[in-house]
This record gives C-alpha cells, sequence and structure tokens, in this order.
C-alpha cells in the first residue's frame, strides 16, 4: 500500500480498504528501517503522526470526504511546526520548537493529512546535494553513494522511498525540481506568490515558493489545491482565486504548441538526458503538441544574477539569528561582539556564511550598482525572455539538470555546484511555475524533465505533466531500497 | 574582482561572522571565484533596463489597525538563550 | 570673524496607532517588559510584515498638514545593522521614495515674525526596542515592546538658523502631529525624539561647513542648549585652527555639553536594499482626498479665524491656538460665557499662569471650561468683581463645588442693593468731610478715593458704579 500514490491511498482510505492509522503506521515502520540509511527525516512524529491518524479515521467515519484525510506526508523541516523542532537543517535553530505553524503546516493540517515528521535539507536551503545540512547528508534511494539533490532532498528521498505518500518542500533557484529528478518523483514549484511563505523560514524572499513533492502529477494537483491560496500574513501572497487543479488534468493536449529552449539543448548537457527528454518530446507529439525552438537568450546569465540576488536577500534574512531571543548562542560570550560573531560562526555551516559573505559584499558602499542593481536588471531581461517565447508557445520544455545524481562529495567547489541550477534557476527569477517529472532512467538512476508554465498557469502545467504520466510509467518506477543492507 | 584579505575582514565584521586566520585564504579564494561567476552579468548592456524587485509587480496589501496579537512572553522567553525578568540578557550594551 | 549657523533637524514621531506597523501586536506606552512582543515583532523565522494601513493614512494626513507632496507609490528598504534591540538585523524604512516629500511649516518666533521652513521629506519607518543596563551583573536587558512601533521621521531643509528658531520649529511640529492626532509626541516619553545637524560658516558662504549630529535629545530646552553648546564648540575649534570633523556627538545637559559618541563600528555601511517582504505601496487621488476631506483645522488657519471670528490680537490668537487643547478650551468657555474678549484673557492670563506654575496639561487642569465660563458669567451679570473673581479662581483650585456656591459660603457675592449702597455712601461723607468738602470745591478726582473708602468698607463686595453714581448723586 505504501508505494501508491496519494490518489491512489485516499480511494482506498475512502473505500475503507485500508485505515489512517494502519497506513500511518506502515510508513513509520518503514522510517524506522530505512531511515538510517537515507537520513531522509531529522525528526519523526510517531505518537502525534498516529493520534492524527485517529482523529482522521474518526472524521472519515463522522462523514468528512477530504481528498487527503488521513493521508500521511512530511514537512521540509523549514516550514514552523508548533511544538515540534524546526531546525531549517542548521545547528543554529537544532534546539528551535516553533511556537506557531506555518500556513502551509495549518493547511494540510485543517484537510486531515497526518504529519509523519520534519525532512532534512540543506542547511537554510542552501545547496543543490543536500551535503550542507547540519544533520548529515541525505543518500539518494536510488543508489546511497549518490546525493538526492537539494535543497528538499529529504523531501524527495522520502518520497521516492514510500517512507512517506508526499512532501512539501520549498524552492530558491530549483530546490524541489533538482532532486524531484534526481530521486525519480514529482517535484512542483507553483507561481510565486501562489503558496502562503507565512512560516517557511526565509532563504531569499524574492525567490522563495513552496511546492509538492509527490509521486505523479495528479498528486500534486491534490496537494496543490490544499496549499494554494491567498493568505493576508503573507504581504507577497497574490489574490487570485484558486483553481481546482485536479479539474483539467485530462484535458486533450491537441495543439498545445511546446518551446525547445534552445540553450537548454547545448553545451554541457549529458547525452542520455538529452535522449530521454527527446523521446518526452515524441510522446507529447503523439498526444497532438507541436513542437518549437525558442530562445532564452539571457538564461546563461541567470546563475550569475541569482548568486547576487539569493545571497543579498539571504544576508539580511539571516541577520535575525543573533543568539538573542531563540537558537543557538555561544558559549560564554566575552562581549556583544564575540557573541555575535562566535554565535554565528559557530551555528552556520561554510556554505552559509558564504553566502552571506557574497550578499554583504554585494550590497556594500560602492558595490550595490554594479552588482544589485545590475542583477535586478538582467532579472528583468529574463523574465522578458520568457514572455518573449510564451508569445509564440504554451510551455517550454527541457532537462531539469544536466545529469543523473552524482556521488557525495564529488562537487566541492561551490561554483561548480552554482551551476547544477542552470535550467532551473531562471524560473524562480521570473516567478513562473515550474515543474520536474521523471522522464527515463540513465544507468538505473532517474532523468527528471522540466517544464516552465506561464504566470499562475499552474492547472495548465500540472495537466501537461498528467497527461505523459498516464502515457508513460517512468513516475512508477521504484528504487530497490534495502537490497544493498 | 579579486578580494584581498582586508576585505574580506571587513565584509566579515559586518556580517558579523568570525574568520579565523586559517580560514581566511580559502574563504578568499572562494568567495573570489563565486564574484568572478557573477561577473559575468557585467557581459550584457542593462543601461535601458528598469531593475526588477520582485517578480509580483503587484502592489502592497493594507492591514486594519487592530490589535490581533495576544501577549505570550512567557512561552515566547522559553526559547531565549537567556531571560531574566522578562527581559532578554546579552553582554553589556555599550552606548 | 561673523559666523552663521546652519542647522538641520530630523525628528522622530512615534505614531499612535493601535498596533504595530508590521504586526498585529498592541502598541502602548508602558507596558511590562516584553509584553507587547510577539512573534513578528521577535523576528522569529518564517514571520513575516503586513503594513498597517492606518500608520500610512498618518503620514499622509502629516503631508497634507504642512502641503507636502504625497507619493502615490513608496517602498520600504532595509537598512542592515546589527544591535541587540533590532530584532531581524535590519530596520525597515523608506531609503528613496518616502510616503511624504517636500513641504514646509511656518514659525513664529518670540517677536512674533514668521519665517517658513523647508521640510526636505517624511517617512515612515520601525522603531528599535530598547536596553536596560541596571541590575544584571556586566549583562543588558533587552525590553522589545517598542521595537516595530510605527515611526514618521520629518527631516527639515537646513534652513534653520539658530537655537531659537529651532524650538520654535519643533514646538510647531509638536503642535501640528497633535492636533492631527497622530502621535503623542511627548518628549521625555521618547514619542517625539531630535537628532540635530549643525554646522557653521563664515556668514555670506555659500558652502555648508562640515555638520555634526547630535542624537537622541529629549525635551525643547535641551534641543536649545546643546545647539548653543555645539555652536560655541564648533567656533571655538574653528578659531583655533581646528576643523569640525563630522561626527555623531551627544548632549550632556549636567556639563551643557556635547561629546563625540565615536562608536567601534569602522563606518556605518548599512546596505540598504529594497524590502523583498514587502511591496511597493501604492495609493491613489481618492485615497489622498479621503483623508484631506477629514483634515482638523490646522494651527495657522485657526490664528486667523480666532483674530476675525473674535477680534483677538494676533499674539493672544497665537498662544491659544498653539495646542489643539487649548484652542478648544477657549472656544468652549468663549460659547458658554458669550464673551470672548473675557474667555481670553483669562485663558491666556490666569490659567496658563497657573498651568505654568504647576506644569500642568490644560486637559489636566482643575478648573475645566465649563467652570471658567461660569466664573466669567458671574462677572458680567456683576455678582462678583473682576477683583473678586481672582479670589474665586484661586479657590476654585482647591474647592470643585459649582462657582455659585464658592461665591456664595465665602460670602463674595456683590452688593447691588441700594438701601445698603446708601448706607456705605452715607457713613463714607459722614467720615471724610475734608474729602467731601474738596470734591464740592470741584476737585474731581477726589471721588475716586470716596469710591475706594467706600469699597473698603463693603470688604470689596459693593458694586462700584453704583457706589459712584449714589456719590455723585449725593454731593450734587
Amino acid at each position: 500500500m505504501i508505494e501508491k500514490t496519494a490518489a491512489e491511498l485516499s480511494s482506498a482510505l475512502a473505500k475503507g480498504d485500508i485505515s489512517s492509522v494502519e497506513l500511518t503506521r506502515a510508513y513509520l515502520e518503514r522510517i524506522a528501517r530505512y531511515n538510517y540509511q537515507l537520513n531522509a527525516f531529522i525528526t519523526v512524529c510517531e505518537e502525534s503522526a498516529l493520534k492524527q491518524a485517529q482523529t482522521a479515521d474518526e472524521k472519515r467515519a463522522a462523514g468528512d470526504r477530504s481528498p487527503l484525510l488521513g493521508v500521511p506526508l512530511a514537512h521540509k523541516d523549514i516550514f514552523c511546526t508548533q511544538g515540534v523542532t524546526t531546525t531549517c537543517g542548521s545547528r543554529m535553530l537544532h534546539n528551535f520548537v516553533a511556537p506557531y505553524n506555518a500556513t502551509v503546516v495549518e493547511k494540510f493540517s485543517a484537510a486531515g493529512a497526518v504529519m509523519l515528521g520534519k525532512t532534512n535539507m540543506d542547511e537554510f536551503a542552501m545547496g543543490s546535494s543536500n551535503e550542507t545540512s547540519f544533520f548529515g547528508p541525505v543518500r539518494n534511494p536510488w543508489d546511497t553513494k549518490r546525493v538526492p539533490g537539494g535543497s528538499s532532498g529529504g523531501s524527495a528521498a522520502a518520497v521516492a522511498a514510500d517512507l512517506c505518500a508526499m512532501a512539501t518542500g520549498t524552492d530558491t533557484g530549483g530546490s524541489i525540481r533538482q532532486p524531484a529528478a534526481f530521486c525519480g518523483i514529482t517535484g512542483f514549484k507553483p507561481s510565486y506568490g501562489r503558496v502562503s511563505r507565512w512560516g517557511m523560514i526565509a532563504f531569499a524572499s524574492s525567490l522563495d515558493q513552496a511546492g509538492p513533492l509527490s509521486k505523479s502529477a495528479e498528486d500534486a494537483a491534490l496537494m496543490m489545491n490544499v496549499m494554494a491560496g491567498l493568505d493576508n500574513k503573507d504581504s507577497t501572497s497574490i489574490d487570485l482565486p484558486v483553481e481546482d487543479y485536479t479539474a483539467t488534468l485530462n484535458d486533450s493536449l491537441q495543439g498545445l504548441k511546446i518551446g525547445i529552449p534552445r540553450q537548454h539543448f547545448a553545451a554541457g548537457l549529458g547525452a542520455e538526458v538529452e535522449q530521454a527528454i527527446r523521446d518526452a518530446l515524441k510522446e507529447y507529439e503523439k498526444l497532438g503538441a507541436t513542437l518549437k525552438e525558442v530562445d532564452l537568450p539571457n538564461n546563461h546569465l541567470s546563475v550569475s544574477a541569482y548568486y547576487v540576488v539569493a545571497p543579498a536577500e539571504a544576508s539580511a534574512n539571516l541577520s535575525r539569528y543573533d543568539g538573542v531571543r531563540y537558537g543557538y548562542r555561544c558559549e560564554n560570550p566575552v562581549d556583544l561582539e564575540d557573541m555575535y560573531k562566535r554565535t554565528r560562526s559557530e551555528g552556520f555551516g561554510d556554505e552559509v556564511k558564504r553566502r552571506i559573505m557574497v550578499g554583504t559584499y554585494a550590497l556594500s558602499a560602492g558595490y550595490y550598482e554594479a552588482y544589485y542593481r545590475k542583477a535586478q536588471k538582467i532579472r528583468r531581461l529574463i523574465k522578458q525572455d520568457f514572455n518573449n517565447a510564451f508569445d509564440e508557445v504554451d510551455v517550454i520544455i527541457g532537462p531539469t539538470s544536466p545529469h543523473t545524481a552524482f556521488e557525495l562529495g564529488a562537487k566541492t567547489d561551490p561554483v561548480t555546484m552554482y551551476l547544477e541550477d542552470i535550467y532551473t534557476i531562471a524560473v524562480n527569477l521570473a516567478g513562473l511555475p515550474g515543474i520536474s517529472i521523471p522522464a527515463g532512467l540513465a544507468q538505473g538512476l532517474p532523468i527528471g524533465m522540466h517544464m516552465v508554465g506561464k504566470d499562475f498557469g499552474e492547472a495548465q502545467i500540472l495537466n501537461i505533466a498528467h497527461q505523459f504520466q498516464q502515457q508513460t510509467d517512468w513516475h512508477r518506477r521504484k528504487p530497490a531500497l534495502g537490497q544493498e543492507g | 574582482m579579486a578580494l584581498d584579505k582586508s576585505e574580506v575582514e571587513k565584509i566579515a565584521h559586518l556580517a558579523r561572522l568570525h574568520i579565523s586566520a586559517a580560514e581566511a585564504d580559502e574563504v578568499t579564494s572562494r568567495i573570489t571565484d563565486i564574484l568572478a561567476l557573477i561577473d559575468q552579468m557585467q557581459s550584457v548592456d542593462t543601461d535601458a533596463v528598469e531593475p526588477l524587485a520582485h517578480p509580483l509587480e503587484v502592489v502592497q496589501r493594507l492591514r486594519a489597525d487592530e490589535v490581533t496579537e495576544e501577549n505570550r512572553r512567557d512561552e515566547l522567553q522559553t526559547l531565549a538563550p537567556e531571560a531574566q525578568d522578562g527581559l532578554y540578557l546579552v553582554p553589556q550594551v555599550l552606548e | 570673524m561673523e559666523w552663521e549657523t546652519v542647522i538641520g533637524l530630523e525628528v522622530h514621531v512615534s505614531l499612535s496607532t493601535k498596533s504595530k506597523l508590521f504586526s498585529g501586536t498592541a502598541s502602548e506606552f508602558g507596558a511590562e517588559p516584553n509584553t507587547q512582543a510577539n512573534i513578528f515583532d521577535l523576528a522569529l523565522p518564517g514571520t513575516l510584515p503586513v503594513f498597517n494601513e492606518e500608520a500610512l493614512k498618518m503620514a499622509v494626513r502629516f503631508g497634507l498638514a504642512i502641503g507636502a507632496e504625497i507619493s502615490k507609490r513608496s517602498v520600504f528598504d532595509r537598512k542592515n545593522y546589527f544591535y541587540p534591540d533590532l530584532p531581524k538585523g535590519y530596520q525597515v524604512t523608506q531609503l528613496d521614495f518616502p510616503t511624504v516629500g517636500k513641504g514646509a511649516l511656518t514659525i513664529t518666533l518670540e517677536d512674533g515674525s514668521e519665517r517658513v521652513i523647508g521640510v526636505t521629506r517624511a517617512h515612515i519607518e520601525e522603531n528599535a526596542g530598547k536596553s536596560v543596563h541596571e541590575e544584571f551583573h556586566g549583562k543588558s536587558g533587552i525590553d522589545l515592546n517598542r521595537a516595530g512601533e510605527p515611526l514618521l521621521e520629518i527631516v527639515s531643509e537646513p534652513e534653520i538658523r539658530n537655537a531659537q528658531e529651532a524650538v520654535a520649529y519643533l514646538k510647531k511640529l509638536h503642535s501640528i502631529v497633535r492636533y492631527l492626532d497622530i502621535s503623542d509626541a511627548i518628549m521625555a516619553q521618547g514619542s517625539m525624539r531630535c537628532d540635530v545637524n549643525v554646522s557653521i560658516r563664515p556668514r555670506g558662504e555659500k558652502a555648508l561647513g562640515t555638520r555634526t549630529e547630535i542624537k537622541n535629545i529629549n525635551s525643547f530646552r535641551f534641543v536649545e542648549k546643546a545647539i548653543i553648546s555645539e555652536v560655541h564648540r564648533q567656533q571655538e575649534l574653528i578659531e583655533d585652527g581646528g576643523q569640525v570633523i563630522q561626527e555623531t556627538r551627544r548632549y550632556n545637559a549636567n556639563k551643557d555639553e556635547t561629546s563625540s559618541m565615536r562608536s567601534k563600528e569602522v563606518a556605518n555601511d548599512y546596505r540598504y536594499f529594497p524590502e523583498p517582504d514587502l511591496l511597493p505601496v501604492v495609493i491613489d487621488d481618492a485615497f489622498i482626498e479621503a483623508i484631506r476631506i477629514e483634515l482638523p483645522e490646522l494651527p495657522d488657519e485657526k490664528k486667523v479665524r480666532f483674530t476675525t471670528q473674535y477680534n483677538l490680537s494676533n499674539y493672544d490668537a497665537g498662544v491659544l491656538t498653539s495646542t489643539r487643547e487649548m484652542a478648544d478650551f477657549f472656544e468652549s468657555v468663549s460659547s458658554q460665557s458669550s464673551d470672548a474678549k473675557l474667555a481670553a484673557n483669562w485663558v491666556t492670563g490666569d490659567l496658563q499662569a497657573l498651568l505654568n506654575k504647576n506644569n500642568w496639561e490644560i486637559t489636566a487642569s482643575p478648573i475645566q471650561a465649563d467652570r471658567l465660563a461660569a466664573l466669567i458669567l458671574r462677572i458680567k451679570d456683576k455678582t462678583i468683581s473682576g477683583k473678586i473673581a481672582k479670589t474665586v479662581f484661586e479657590m476654585m483650585i482647591e474647592d470643585s463645588s459649582p462657582v455659585n456656591d464658592i461665591i456664595e459660603k465665602n460670602g463674595l457675592k456683590q452688593v447691588t442693593d441700594s438701601g445698603e449702597i446708601e448706607q456705605l455712601v452715607d457713613e463714607v461723607i459722614a467720615n471724610n468731610p475734608v474729602q467731601v468738602q474738596q470734591f464740592k470745591d470741584g476737585k474731581e478726582q477726589v471721588l475716586g478715593f470716596l469710591v475706594g473708602q467706600a469699597m473698603q468698607l463693603s470688604q470689596g463686595k459693593a458694586n462700584p458704579a453704583q457706589v459712584k453714581q449714589l456719590l455723585r448723586a449725593k454731593l450734587a
């Protein structure tokens, strides 16, 4: 049962084939068995999960028919959960028991989903391999010598290994889509503003967006039905009606115009990945879509612009970690400056410190114009590139990552790591919706296909992804977890 | 743009980070690499381009002036490394 | 050499909203430490700001009151620095696009002359918390009740030329924000604070001299003294061949001198950038006009109206409109007593002296408008004389019973009974034959003496006009 999609579990629960308590117990057992290998969870909430499952079963008996009622999920440890430790993968918050719930957490709770625990992540969501976590790296269930991608690596590995039915993640430059690609699951980043950021620990405020990691596009639609919507607690949350994302999943793709970005099929792209994507595009042609090459001429500047905007915003967002009101404080500070410097140097890991330094530099006197303002201008160029492309096509499809999951410790140089997000990062700068779905395997490792939609075109992207999953079974492939020990 | 160690020290101080002598070289060279990546931006002319601060070009919502929060001091101060008599304690602030 | 002083003021006023600038936490003065510090105010991870509409309206109200440009689009920025009373590690403020642009206000100097002082801008920003230094063995306590309170920072042009003008400017600002009901503006409580930028230059010189900034002065008097002392210091320094360095200084009232606040910070680098958790604030004409319609009558307009409607002197009208409370008080006394002239005399005279002596606000006056009006009515209907009224006024401070009762129980009623007055007059004529003869011989001024004698006999209660009339009749 645990390998099923959330949609399938939803109907099994509705039919009474299984209770939420039974299902929750099954996941908890699997977590107990495999988490030591994967390190996907930082916190497992056994007791409260079973209690929530019990409540879900009672609600169902009382006539509640909410689609995700009793379905077990995991939250990335970036979402504040009242009464449960919320670490953001950092020593800085290793002891932080959040006194309130993120809106996303609140909404899943109201929908009756069962929270199994909190998943591991790159520290403050800064990383593309899940190696920067204070709680140790997460391992890829397809090959535990390899990384699951990052920063939502714990959520991706947990979904891929059936340690939960579905999970939440956040995506600032690719942090949902790239781990989804590496772990062979579906990962969806909605348009900026579609999902509330209240209670989601900030990395880069103008780029961060929460979204689902799931076993299918249909599951992502079910999750989006819960997550999306206006939240008055977040000024950047958009006041647009929420569609029923499941309603249009089966719409025909006849006449769909797919844009193939020239720049995403250039040097650096692995041959097997390229082949898998080209094969997938043929599937779409069979479904009645037409392909058209499009240009994203400024795409190559997206990583540069991103590594100004994101660190600059992060440098300010992370100033609150000062050892005064919560979180880590160094031992016996001799004076105020010592408290600040040692608390922050001991509380943050190397990558986080590096980005704070870069952001501080980019904003400092004399450099603001050359860096921050320049990056904002590039940001507009990148958005315009997408707008121009969308004048001609409905969706842009390419690879999520140039290659499949790499080995732990393989990329020690930050710049090399940053270039991992070359295909995904522009989407965050432009605030557009993007999804990664499984589209093949190379040497037993999953390949992700990346689709970018128009502003608030969530429903269409999910429809396009779902139609592919009706024709193929890549999203049904499972890692052979546990066989190696 | 290459950084020298004194600039790194200055930035570290602004960001209230301590960089030990042992780390200084490595940190300096890493940040120099990142700045080289960033400097690729300079290859494009953006004189005529308006900066984009935010992907959402919409406007701020306003909140009615109402008190919606209750006093939760005692609960919230359990999170603090050091608190006494309702105050958060820190090493002496010199003014 | 003759020096000219150039002063610019940066005044912070706390806006009197119910809740904080970006959170729904109460924003009241004097609460127990950290009882007004909730998850957003403590900068807990994941919390986000939402802008308080009332703070925006108050800023616009101020802008309209000083005839300033109101920005249709204002943008919040983060100002980054570390301090324990600044929970987020940045202050949200408005750097390049403040809500209120250029405006001006007119100040009145002690000699009655007026000057217009330009206001460069006024922007909305967050307050910080405060540090408490006592009792913690070498540690400081942090109280974040004030953190996130809305402030309006009002920046003047460097057009103020001396300490008196600076104080007049501050008093005018104080008056305006209180008229507008957007701030208590109590300097002693920190709801109005002032930073002073001072420089000097040889008279006639166009370029500005190097300025110093004197931070956080908390009374009008200290602003005046601090400026005088700082100008003196700069003059001596330059005349001795030294140079003023641009720096922040503090004023020590006990020593009556300013001293440098050399901080350990190498150089402030606030790394401003647009606050990504907030979007641009955009307002339209309708929003602005709705606020304009509800603007109260402001001190300058009120002053003009008082001179025409009540026939008051410029000076009296100025004193009476210096605060909204005093103007309201006066108008209440005037309408209840139907005598603006007497009302103005009493409010600016005895009442003002009483308040000054005791350092009372007019709202806390033991003699409220209805009682002062009642007193004036008794003068007008000749129940008491103007002189006795002063005695009654003194009694009213301690005695809260109705004015009529006070007059009655102390037997202060003016004698108007013609029989009683006739007796008095007869007695005076009998007792003063010499003066009576002088009057009869045509020495008119002796009449005053005789009236005085009668008043004395009556212990001031006789109606002097009546006495005079009777004396004339009897001595004719």
